[in-house]
């Protein structure tokens, strides 16, 4: 049996376990039709051409839950930002954890989407927001229908979340092969402020597939921090997909370093509902092996006076592929807009490739929008200059390359993270310079 | 300490220099000058080992050792500095950063530990005060957003963090106003000791009024064609290069 025909057959045993009276009910099964229809996509989709899923479908994955696996802290604080003091939402092979985590209803909530989906309290937001942004395509449609956990964060208004929030989806390798669909919510109300770091972390070479979608809303002059920490083991493969709607005078910023595991897409989609705001999209992607990791943007630009950057830097060794597709649509109604995109890259090898496309659709006259994206070796000057300095040839490449990756960093807010992304950047190119960390 | 002796470089197949001779000892300070295109940067980046850059013919000794097969990074080893016309820009790292790298690296050539953190920092905070250098310059990232002034006097600070034996400063005065450019050459005449040796290569007289220098040689078309003291560097001032031209036509 297909992986698609396994899903397609479960969901109704997994429909049966839950409350039939759920608002999302409805919602679930249009969605998983949608995926019957489509099934999961080739690359003879457009959006799909340079990523092949083929290799991460073949396994026999477990599509629910069994269990809850415990865990000790002690043995994977080193996937936590552990040295401040951080709300924790935390998943193992897709079940919470209660005694991991650190959620609240202390003004806002930080908790469950399980509960969420079940409490008659968060019923309205859930009516106002949930799936309300996600695409409509075969894998968001996928984890809607089988949306039942993941983390659900609500904040009122005029609130500034002074603890970043972390939601880290652990996989303990108990099962042979494991797919998760973790679903996030998140509405952020007028005024208010949040940050948040989300990480996917299997523990063994067991092969993990997570399909996970997030949608976060943004309400007037809200600002949201996202950052996302994808350094997973070598056969755990991610598709994430985040929907993001900004109102008015809002600031979004997600970050997403990408070092790890086997297959990463990233689907990242911004819709700019509101006047002038702002939408920051900045990557990291450092891989080697035989690597892929796939940048899919979007910012829909759709009313006037707003802004948009991103800038996405990417080191593609050995054998490893990288895709960037960066669209950016800039409504007639939308004059006055800012839209920059820049997209650099450095091949290490020979066999690594990354293709690279930026697709502008601009409807109003009056805008400045800008991109540019280089595939380029380093710069033979600056090596120079640092092996006169008596910097030998490998330090000094594994420091260009650093200096060039970590000029993303300098719009991280939560210095604890910055620190910890610098360490893995600095590992992974191999500088010991004794960084001041 | 350095010997160069009928030397010949090309790069991308333009023969450059055509035959130089000089002989550098310890405590001296010598000034290369000669007008634009005559060759001087390309001997200086020769002399520092940058690969694209041929040597066809010739030698240059290191206190009687020959260079020829040292990388960039193992001639700067040996105490070899090169100040740049043009230091490059380096985002994300920091001065005080890129100076410890380099300082432990030599060391680590040399079969030395890491410099205890203590000592660097006593030594960054002696040198940046000799250079008039802002401590808030030291975690800027390196060279960037720099003015030209910033950059030369960055390049001396370096200089002096790493006391080579072997300084060469390529237009270390261009970009410089004239404060700047009397501190820059303060640093470097404090560094002068009777164990190590300065080339200065400039376009003008005017570094050459605070650097004083043992001997003045005129470079054209790559080749050495004239060399005197001091009072040649301001002849050179005052009637140009023409002259030369003639007498090394003539």
């Amino acid at each position: 049996m297909s992986l698609k025909e396994k899903l397609v057959s479960s969901f109704l045993a997994f429909e049966n376990n839950i409350d039939i009276d759920s608002p999302v009910h409805d919602i679930r099964s249009e969605a998983i039709k949608t995926f019957e229809t489509n099934g999961f996509p080739s690359k003879k989709e457009e959006a799909w051409k340079y990523t092949s899923l083929n290799s991460v479908l073949k396994h026999d994955y477990s599509v629910f839950p069994k269990q809850e696996n415990a865990l000790e802290y002690k043995d994977i604080k080193k996937y936590f930002i552990h040295d401040i003091d951080t709300y924790k939402i935390i998943f193992i092979d897709g079940k919470y954890s209660s005694h991991l985590s650190q959620t609240t209803h202390d003004g806002i909530d930080v908790c469950l989407m399980s509960s969420a989906l079940n409490k008659p309290k968060y019923r309205l937001i859930i009516e106002n927001y949930f799936n309300k942004i996600a695409a409509k395509d075969s894998l968001a449609s996928l984890n809607t229908a089988f949306s039942s956990e993941g983390a659900y964060i609500h904040i009122p208004k005029n609130k500034l979340v002074e603890k970043p929030i972390q939601i880290i989806h652990f996989s303990t390798g108990n099962e042979a092969a494991l797919m998760l669909q973790p679903r996030n919510l998140i509405v952020v109300d007028e005024n208010s402020h949040v940050q948040i770091i989300e990480r996917h972390q299997s523990l063994t070479d067991n092969p993990v597939l997570t399909n996970s979608v997030t949608e976060i809303f943004a309400n007037k002059r809200a600002i949201v921090d996202y950052y996302k920490v994808q350094n997973d083991n070598k056969n755990a493969s991610l598709i994430d997909s985040t929907y993001v709607n900004q109102k008015d005078q809002s600031h979004c910023l997600v970050h997403t370093f990408s070092f790890g595991g086997k297959l990463t897409r990233n689907n990242l989609n911004f819709y700019q509902n509101g006047e002038r705001m702002d939408s920051t999209m900045k990557g990291i992607t450092i891989i080697g092996d035989k690597q892929h990791v796939d940048h899919n943007t979007l910012v829909h630009h759709i009313e006037p006076n707003c802004e948009s950057h991103q800038d996405y830097k990417g080191i593609f060794a050995d054998s490893s592929t990288g895709v960037f597709n960066g669209k950016v649509v800039v409504d007639k109604l939308a004059q006055k807009t800012n839209a920059f995109q820049s997209n650099n890259n450095i091949l290490l090898s020979d066999k690594a490739s990354i293709n690279t496309k930026p697709q502008l659709e601009i409807f109003a006259d009056d805008v400045k929008c800008s991109h540019g994206c280089t595939i380029g070796q380093l710069d033979e000057s600056a090596l120079f200059y640092m092996k006169q300095r008596g910097i030998p040839e490998k330090e000094a490449r594994a420091l260009l390359m650093y200096a060039f990756s970590n000029n993303v960093l300098g719009s991280v807010k939560i210095p604890e993270l910055k620190q910890r992304i610098t360490k893995i950047i600095a590992d992974k190119l191999g500088v010991n310079i004794g960084f001041d960390l | 300490m350095l010997q160069i002796k009928d030397l010949h470089a090309s790069v991308e197949d333009k023969t450059i220099l055509r035959g130089i001779n000089l002989e550098v000892k310890a405590g001296e300070v010598h000034a290369i000058m000669g007008p634009n295109g005559s060759g001087k940067s390309t001997l200086a980046s020769v002399i520092a080992g940058k690969e694209e850059y041929e040597v066809d013919k010739g030698e240059i000794l290191l206190n009687e050792e020959d260079l020829e097969e040292l990388a960039a990074e193992e001639r700067a080893h040996k105490g070899i500095f090169l100040s740049f016309q043009y230091p490059v820009e380096i985002p994300g790292v920091s001065v005080t950063n890129f100076i410890k790298t380099a300082i432990n690296a030599t060391r680590k050539a040399k079969g030395l530990a890491d410099m205890p953190a203590k000592d660097m920092l006593k030594m960054i905070r002696e040198k940046s005060e000799m250079l008039e250098i802002d401590r808030k310059f030291l975690s800027r990232s390196l060279n960037v957003g720099f003015s030209g002034g910033e950059k030369k006097r960055n390049e001396i600070f370096q200089m002096a963090m790493l006391e080579p034996k072997l300084a060469i400063l390529d237009e270390t005065d261009s970009g410089l106003d004239i404060d700047a450019l009397r501190i820059v050459a303060n640093g470097v005449n404090k560094l002068k000791s009777k164990d190590n040796a300065v080339v200065v290569i400039t376009h003008y007289q005017r570094l050459l009024d605070y650097i004083v220098p043992d001997f003045v040689h005129v470079l054209l078309d790559g080749r050495i064609v004239k060399s005197g003291g001091p009072e040649l560097a301001h002849e050179l001032e005052e009637k140009g290069y023409d002259w030369i031209k003639e007498e090394v036509d003539a």
